[in-house]
């Protein structure tokens, strides 16, 4: 849903979901992938109901997604990083296996 | 022995980069702990990078988004510590700072604490405001100034602020293209407002400058539709639009993005926390800490400074930053109150100043009835937990006194965002259900962690007392 | 003064909304009797929102067998009143009865609780205890996918053991009672009750409300409003400190005491006990202690986020065992104090209202009177 203005700064390889995205160094995870594609980021773990941030700015708790292996972190609050990985959330996460 | 901060300064904003220079300027040891990477607060959210990276950029930004990069390179190259990307989550009274760098759980002494924390746009309920495609005003603001990004594809804005026709003019001269915009406020508001104008010195030249946006605006072919009601989003996986009323019909516009915006509140999650006293603004319907001139709380240790106090906007903020550390400056007998009072003077004057414009614009941007009290009973209240207009009136119905047990009915309030999207509008709905006022009706009760903190950084963490003060850093 | 408005001609007023007098009001109301419930506002003490939600056999009524039979009575009664709340009100409570764990670090916990098992198990002289003690492997055992932390030796068990929502207890209880004919009075604090001819006025900022039987399950509140009616019931706060996790899927099959998955997927961690007055502002060090034992016992809770915290206040009295008393010196007014409200919301609801509304009282109830404490005092 989003575009950049500009595509001259540097690039930061990350995969959202398993496939390789091209993001730009000092953006925020949400950014990132709101770049990449607009389906919903996470479904809730009440309904499933779709849903995508909303603030940006770490209020509404919408871009929970998880990160490097952890779960339900704020992506409009995180630096994306070369080799990033980045996972949509559906539902509840789960533990099992989990250390 | 440890040395504590004599001032923890919560927010890097305005209010917390000035409150640090003038602890600098007075030497007292301070710390700015902040979780964003970068000073700046959400104003001047990124600006150094802006200025560095794409200075051309603040040719849409605007002049007064540059103003803060003075502030931010002053505050690092001052000798006042900056724990960026630090989360704060939990504040004691005794001036305990608890934070997380995401990884490791920190404790801070300090002997006062200012809090600096800003404030947020009030959360919009309207149907369909939880799809995807559906963003504030102020988040895309966000995405200008920290990625340069702007929504690919038809944006319409609805809703009102000072903030709703500056984003519209900004997505505009950045290529964004823009559906429409539709406005709750109509032109009552302007009747209303005009008897606030001879206060406001400063008012004209606002006026002047929001009629010269709103002909750009207009000239650049996006229509301007004001006085709407009954908004709802439209769409089902996402937004595919808006439908709304105006001029005794229906409208329906079709876009990707829809950007909400109606106005700004303090975010109060900390100052709840710390159980501190709270007053209720009339008109701009929203919660404040009650503070003195200096931003004194009803906890002596504590002080708040910028838009968490209320909204006075940016540069009345870097003036209530420096106002409380003169203060905790005499309480600490670094200075004595003659001093305090000779420098607090034409800080006193230059606020006033600043704040003559408030009347005008709470005059002008009312929260519409339909906001804070949603009809609709299938409207989403609470996004996290799901909780309805409807379910939370039914609940009022069964006694429920306010909104604390109205969260042990429902789960309203118990999600991540920990009642920031569902406060507000919970109290007023419960307000109106039960004939009462909001002061009467109360707020949530906002415990630790402020943010969710992982159970491993709990466990882990250090509790000895002092283990980061200013010395250790 | 006015009168509260066209609130009259109750039969009882129950002091207090938490968990003991709602329970209690539905069990006078479904005899026929009309009852109204004066509650505070919103922000104030409220235990029944702060507890754990357990239905809790194992360990209760040291020092008391009669309170061992009280509890587990309770228990067995839930299944029914569970499902009538259900029924009634469409309010699912989430009562479950899977057994509960007590799970135990080292070998030195196994063996304290050993002995304080053992102990109850004495004072009932032989009768049935349905606590067992298994060893780490059966412990797994009935943990399937759960990898438990190293020192974890093994845990207490009991079939009895259960949990319920207790947030959705009070909504339903609540509901049900309006259902009844009940009236809720909420923001009617009482400062004080006086005898008015046959009944007695209770005088609240919102008028007064009369009625000639008067039920105190008010939690703390009793402390002020005990002593002038002749019911001086030694009851302190101790502090507990509960932390709620994000959602998860279900992984917990039980309740252990010190964690609990609720049926929404959250994992609330507890319990901590503290002396701390009227102090319910959370302790950082406290939850910090919490959060070290969850990630001890099963490591894996680490990973999660806690999304909340918070410290409630116990109504304790001295051998933490409950009391339900009439006073003497004003026949007519009942008092209630109990920690364990959820616990006791189903025999409160079935056979302790009864006692109130003049069945003969439950042969329990000579040993849950306050006159223990004195007789303890006189000794
Ligand atoms: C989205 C948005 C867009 C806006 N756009 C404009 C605009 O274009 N023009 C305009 O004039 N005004 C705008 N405003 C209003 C303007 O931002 C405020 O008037 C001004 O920023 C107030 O300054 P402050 O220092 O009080 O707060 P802020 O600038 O908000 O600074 C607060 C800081 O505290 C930090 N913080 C908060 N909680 C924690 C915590 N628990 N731990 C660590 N750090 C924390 C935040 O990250 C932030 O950096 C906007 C407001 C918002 C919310
Ligand atoms: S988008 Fe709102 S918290 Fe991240």
């Amino acid at each position: 849903m989003l575009k950049r203005r500009h595509s001259d700064s540097e690039v930061v390889a990350i995969t959202v979901d398993g496939v390789a995205v091209e993001a730009r160094a000092g953006e925020s995870v949400a950014a990132a992938v709101l770049v990449s594609s607009s389906e919903a980021t996470r479904t809730t773990p009440v309904s499933e109901s779709p849903r995508a941030p909303y603030c940006m700015m770490g209020v509404c708790f919408e871009c929970l997604m998880e990160i490097d292996g952890v779960a339900n972190r704020q992506a409009c609050m995180v630096q994306v990083a070369p080799g990033m990985r980045i996972q949509r959330q559906l539902g509840a996460r789960d533990l099992r296996g989990a250390e | 022995m440890t040395v504590p901060f004599d001032i923890a300064i919560i927010g890097a904003g305005p209010a917390g980069m000035a409150a640090a220079h003038e602890a600098n300027s007075l030497g007292l040891s301070a710390v700015v702990i902040d979780e964003q990477n970068a000073p700046g607060g959400q104003i001047y959210r990124n600006v150094q990078r802006v200025i560095a990276e794409r200075p051309e950029d603040i040719r849409i930004l605007g002049t007064e988004y540059a103003c803060g990069n003075g502030l931010a390179d002053g505050m690092q190259s001052s000798g006042i510590k900056h724990l960026a990307g630090h989360m704060v989550w939990q504040i004691e009274r005794d001036g305990t700072v608890w934070c997380s760098d995401g990884n490791k759980a920190k404790r801070i002494q300090a002997r006062t604490v200012v809090l600096a924390t800003g404030a947020m746009e009030r959360p919009m309920p309207v149907p369909g405001w939880t799809l995807p495609g559906v963003m504030t005003a102020g988040a895309v603001q966000i995405l200008m100034k920290s990625a340069a990004m702007i929504p690919d594809g038809p944006v319409v804005l609805a809703g009102s602020g000072p903030l709703l026709l500056l984003v519209a003019d900004q997505l505009i001269q950045s290529g964004a293209r823009l559906a429409a915009i539709a406005e709750t406020t109509s032109f009552s508001h302007y009747l209303a407002a005009l008897p606030k104008l001879p206060k406001a010195l400063s008012a004209m030249e606002y006026l002047k400058k929001g009629l010269q946006m709103r002909r750009r605006i207009k000239a650049s072919g996006v229509p301007i539709i004001s006085g709407i009601s009954g908004l709802r989003i439209n769409g089902g996986a996402k937004a595919t639009g808006i439908t709304f009323k105006a001029g005794g019909r229906t409208h329906t516009i079709a876009a990707e993005t829809v950007l909400l915006h109606q106005g700004v509140v303090p975010n109060t999650q900390a100052s709840r926390q710390l159980r501190l006293d709270h007053g209720w603004h009339d008109t701009q319907h929203y919660w404040y800490p009650k503070t003195d001139v200096f931003g004194a709380t009803s906890e002596e240790k504590v002080f708040i400074a910028g838009d968490g106090a209320g909204i006075f906007g940016a540069m009345a903020a870097e003036v209530s930053g420096r106002l409380s550390v003169l203060q905790i400056a005499s309480h600490l007998g670094v200075i004595d109150v003659a001093e305090r009072d000779r420098k607090a003077k034409p800080l006193f004057s230059e606020k006033h100043h600043h704040d003559a414009i408030r009347p005008l614009l709470d005059a002008l941007f009312p929260p519409p009835a339909e906001i804070l009290n949603p009809r609709d009973d299938a409207t989403i209240i609470c996004r996290c937990e799901e909780v309805t207009a409807g379910d939370i009136r039914k609940a009022a119905s069964l006694g429920a006194p306010g909104p604390n047990q109205l969260k042990a009915f429902l789960r309203a309030g118990m999600g991540p965002c920990q009642g920031r999207m569902c406060g507000l509008a919970v109290t007023e709905i419960l307000a109106a259900a039960l004939g009462k006022s909001p002061v009467d009706i109360g707020a949530y009760r906002i415990r630790p962690p402020l943010k969710p903190l992982s159970l491993a950084e709990l466990a882990d963490m250090d509790t000895d007392p002092g283990t980061v003060t200013s010395s250790s850093l | 003064m006015p009168i509260s408005t066209a609130h009259k001609n109750y039969d009882v007023a129950v002091i207090g909304g938490g968990m003991i007098g709602p329970a209690l009001a539905i069990g006078l109301a479904e005899r026929g009797m009309k009852v109204c419930i004066l509650d505070e506002g919103d922000d104030v003490l409220r235990v029944a929102r702060g507890n754990f939600g357990l239905v809790w056999f194992q360990g209760k009524g040291f020092g008391m067998p009669r309170y061992v039979e009280w509890s587990r009575r309770s228990a067995k009664l839930y299944p029914s009143f569970a499902a009538e709340l259900k029924e009634n009100t469409g309010v699912d409570i989430g009562h479950a009865n899977p057994g509960g764990l007590e799970l135990l670090l080292g070998d030195e916990e196994l063996a304290h609780r050993r002995h304080f098992i053992g102990q109850i198990y004495q004072q009932g002289g032989g009768n049935e205890y349905e606590v067992e003690f298994l060893d780490r492997k059966q412990t797994e055992s009935m943990l399937p996918g759960i990898r438990l932390g190293d020192e974890v030796v093994g845990a207490s068990y009991s079939p009895i053991d259960g949990h319920v929502n207790p947030l959705f207890l009070l909504r339903a209880m609540h509901t049900r009672f309006q259902q009844l004919g009940g009236t809720y009075l909420p923001h009617h604090r009482v400062s004080g009750v006086v005898k008015n001819g046959q009944a007695y006025d209770l005088q609240t900022a919102a008028g007064t409300v009369s009625a000639p039987k008067v039920v105190i399950a008010a939690g703390h509140g009793l402390r002020e409003l005990g002593p002038p009616l002749g019911l001086n019931i030694p009851i302190r706060p101790q502090r507990g400190h509960i932390l709620v996790t994000e959602r998860t899927q279900q992984i917990l099959p039980m309740p252990m005491s010190a964690f609990r998955q609720t049926r929404e997927g959250s994992i609330m961690l507890g319990v901590s006990a503290e002396e701390a007055g009227y102090n319910d502002m959370v302790d950082t060090a406290t939850i910090a202690k919490i959060a070290q034992r969850a990630g001890r016992i099963i490591p894996a809770l680490r990973n999660l986020n806690i999304v909340r915290t918070w410290a409630a206040l116990r109504v304790l009295t001295p051998d933490k065992c409950p009391v339900y008393q009439e006073s003497q010196s004003h026949p007519g007014i009942y008092a209630v104090a109990s920690h364990s409200g959820v616990t006791l919301a189903a025999v409160n609801a079935k056979v302790a209202s009864g006692w109130i509304a003049d069945d003969p009282a439950p042969e329990e109830f000579e040993a849950f009177s306050s006159e223990r404490f004195n007789a303890q005092k006189t000794a």
